[in-house]
């Protein structure tokens, strides 16, 4: 099998491990061999976006040397940190001379996981005829950093059984952004409380996406307010259906 | 707290404002799509005018000398303003030196930079807005909050009320018609009394020397037209070298700014009144604001700001905008470019907590027509802001240490193993997260954990750990 890395990143890392394992069980339907390296750590994202480049620089070049040790493709189970490596690495990194060439090198191998599996899955191994429904929160990062959300879309879609739920609004923002939820809480909140109300009044059963940071964000709200928050990493919900299929 | 946080609070728990403003939002974005019919076209025009736009902050010099002298030839008297205060006393010197006592206003986003209703009314000159939007927000005693459509915050029942108050009408709240009719004919009076009309610029052509200006009301045409003086007012970042990219620019910035294929007014002035002219004013004035804008045009990470064309699309998109609306940002700019230009301008430093309330979600960069990169804008400014900062300021020493943990794998590795101690994982959100959302629980183990058990195997070189 082929090879190619895979960086949990911090929050799958120490919230949704099992959306990391499921992660390494699709790429190995889809004929890959996942490498962990166990130095990797985080993108550096919460920095960067809170206006603190150096500090994000040094923990980014830490990842570029984690993941440039060997050719393989770098698989990312998030489309908020695959954006980072893949849009902003080059150039948070192009006052580093040594690392500027590293970074494109890195931006140029990595993937958003469902971005680099979705045509390579065995979709006739499904066979599930157990009707879901799914509502998809598409994240900023998978609209406007990675275009991921497409193929979220098309990987639900190669799934007869499932029926995908857009919310309405479902191109804005869930609130969270980082430090954002901690330096203007109120407004956040508003958001979320929105993002929430719209994603259950899909009437889904379950709300996915490939990004834990509004995940977390919305399970958050939804449990101060003892309300109801049924979810999944868009990675472990397609594992899940593909384990339906075989069991 | 900061004031910027207490306005925000008030705005969130005002209904009737939140309702407002989902409403226009959602009749300004549909209006927006449905005009970008023909995407191949509306990218070429996009092409062409991010060029325009983005080449500007460079050209400055020459073609604001450029703008002068055409300008000039043309019989526009121009004047050079370095901040608010200048461009002020310059205008109340024109006024005196006219005796005019009444001014008509066009829409005009600069003469709100400069607060100028303020001062004439200090120096005794009143001054009448004439777009319905801005009479409105006028006749209340408040600002704009918004670039293009000032009153949006209001719906037709609060104008009826404030119309039936004062100015003593009896207003029927479900008929728009009435409601403007009562405005337009408060407004034909002061037209015909005004001695001076103000204006905005949206484009300032230095080849030519044309000032262009669009609107839908024709109060743009008016004011420019009828009183005896006509003052235009605009930032130096309006000039455009010539008029060979306006038809790109009026494509994208009325697309933009409310859906319209084009609209109602094109204005373009190209001086007073001929001698054998019968209509017109006797003289135009231009006075060219700066306000802190060369200072923005030096500074490459930032110069984009100026290539903004004020189409209010990337306010309208914007989700934050969308839930405070624009008076909480307490700026003549709101939403996504008021974040960026305001702590900018000369004056700015109080505007720098504007740039906290911003997701970097990307929907205002997404939507901005000349590709303005809005969300790199505000981080790149958080980035200055912070540099700013002393060492030992609270949040300098988290990231610090969020630094030092990051950069080594076995001190990550030790971070996640102390998180899952009972009662400190929380203790990693602070309570202005916590208030509203619980934090999470981290899982029993790390997928680093996880991996490692399953492959069994405790590789001390971490570049080798396969699965
Ligand atoms: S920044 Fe872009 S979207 Fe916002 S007002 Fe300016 S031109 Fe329009």
């Amino acid at each position: 099998m082929k090879r190619v890395y895979l960086f949990g990143t911090c929050l799958i890392d120490n919230y949704y491990p099992e959306a990391g394992l499921d992660a390494i069980e699709l790429l190995s339907l889809a004929g890959f061999e996942s490498v962990f390296p166990q130095s990797q750590t985080c993108c550096g994202q919460p920095p960067y976006n809170s206006g603190y480049a150096t500090q994000s620089a040094a923990v980014a070049m830490q990842t570029v040397d984690t993941f440039l040790y060997a050719e393989y493709p770098l698989i990312v189970p998030s489309a908020s940190c695959a954006g980072m490596i893949k849009n902003h690495y080059p150039v948070l990194l192009r006052d580093h001379p040594e690392y500027e060439k590293k970074a494109i090198a890195l931006a140029s191998k990595t993937f958003e996981l469902v971005d680099f599996i979705v045509d390579k899955l065995p979709y006739h191994q499904l066979t599930s005829n157990t009707p879901v429904t799914a509502a998809l929160h598409q994240s900023c990062s998978a609209l406007r950093e990675t275009g991921s959300a497409k193929s979220w879309i098309k990987l639900i879609g190669h799934m007869p059984h499932v029926t995908l739920n857009l919310p309405c609004y479902a191109e804005e923002c869930c609130g969270f952004g980082g430090t954002f939820s901690i330096k203007s809480p109120e407004v956040s909140l508003a958001m979320t409380k929105d993002k929430y109300e719209h994603l259950v009044a899909t009437k889904s059963q379950t709300v996915i996406s490939g990004d834990c940071g509004c995940l977390i964000n919305l399970k958050g709200y939804a449990k101060k307010n003892g309300l109801a928050f049924p979810h999944q990493h868009i990675a472990s919900f397609a594992k899940q259906q593909f384990d339906e299929a075989n069991s | 707290m900061t004031p910027f946080n207490e306005r925000i609070i008030e705005a969130l728990e005002t209904p009737e404002l939140r309702s407002n403003l989902r409403g226009a939002m959602d009749f300004l974005r549909s209006k927006r799509s449905l005009s970008i019919e023909d995407y191949a076209l509306w990218q070429q025009h996009q092409d062409i005018a991010t060029d325009v736009r983005h080449a500007l902050p460079q050209q400055l010099p020459e073609l604001l000398e450029q703008l002068e002298q055409s300008c000039t030839r043309n019989g526009i008297e121009v004047h050079w303003a370095a901040d608010a205060s200048d461009a002020r006393k310059i205008f109340l010197q024109i006024a005196q030196a006219t005796n005019a006592t009444r001014v008509i206003k066009g829409k005009s986003m600069a003469s709100e930079e400069i607060e100028l209703n303020t001062h004439l009314e200090q120096h005794g000159i009143e001054s009448t807005e004439s777009d319905m939007g801005e009479f409105i927000v006028q006749l209340a005693n408040e600002k704009p909050s918004h670039i293009i459509m000032p009153a949006l915050h209001k719906n037709q029942e609060q104008i009826a009320e404030l119309f039936n108050q004062k100015l003593n009408e009896k207003a029927d709240a479900s008929d728009v018609d009435q409601l403007i009719g009562i405005g337009r004919k408060v407004l034909r009076e002061k037209f015909k009394q005004a001695d001076i009309g103000v204006s905005g610029v949206n484009f300032a052509a230095a080849k030519s020397g044309t000032l262009c200006l669009v609107e839908n009301e024709g109060n743009g045409r008016l004011s420019t037209s009828v009183p005896n003086c006509h003052i235009a007012i605009m930032g130096i970042d309006k000039v455009i070298p010539d008029l060979s990219s306006l038809p790109s620019l009026l494509y994208l910035l009325t697309r933009s700014a409310t859906g319209q294929e084009i609209t109602s007014y094109v204005n373009l002035i190209s001086g007073p009144r001929k001698p054998d002219e019968l209509d017109g004013p006797k003289s135009v004035h231009l006075i060219i604001l700066d306000n802190g804008r060369s200072s923005i045009a030096s500074d490459p990470a930032l110069a984009a700001t100026l290539a903004c064309i004020r189409c209010g699309a990337c306010m309208n998109h914007c989700p934050v905008y969308t839930k405070i609306g624009g008076h909480a940002y307490g700026t003549t700019y709101p939403g996504p470019i008021g974040q960026v230009i305001s702590p900018q301008l000369d004056g700015g430093e109080e505007h720098n907590e504007l740039l906290n309330a911003c997701s970097l979600n990307g929907a205002c960069g997404e939507a901005c027509p000349v590709n303005i990169e809005l969300p790199d804008m505000i981080r790149e400014l958080r980035n200055q802001r912070s540099a700013a900062q002393p060492n030992h300021t609270g949040e300098k020493m988290v990231w610090h240490a969020w630094r030092a943990i990051h950069q080594s794998p076995r001190l990550y590795q030790l971070t996640s193993l102390m998180m899952r101690i009972p009662g400190l994982s929380s203790l990693l959100f602070p309570r202005r997260w916590t208030k509203g959302r619980t934090s999470p629980t981290p899982a029993n183990n790390t997928l680093h954990a996880l991996i490692k058990a399953k492959t069994n195997h405790d590789n001390r070189d971490p570049q080798h750990e396969h699965k």
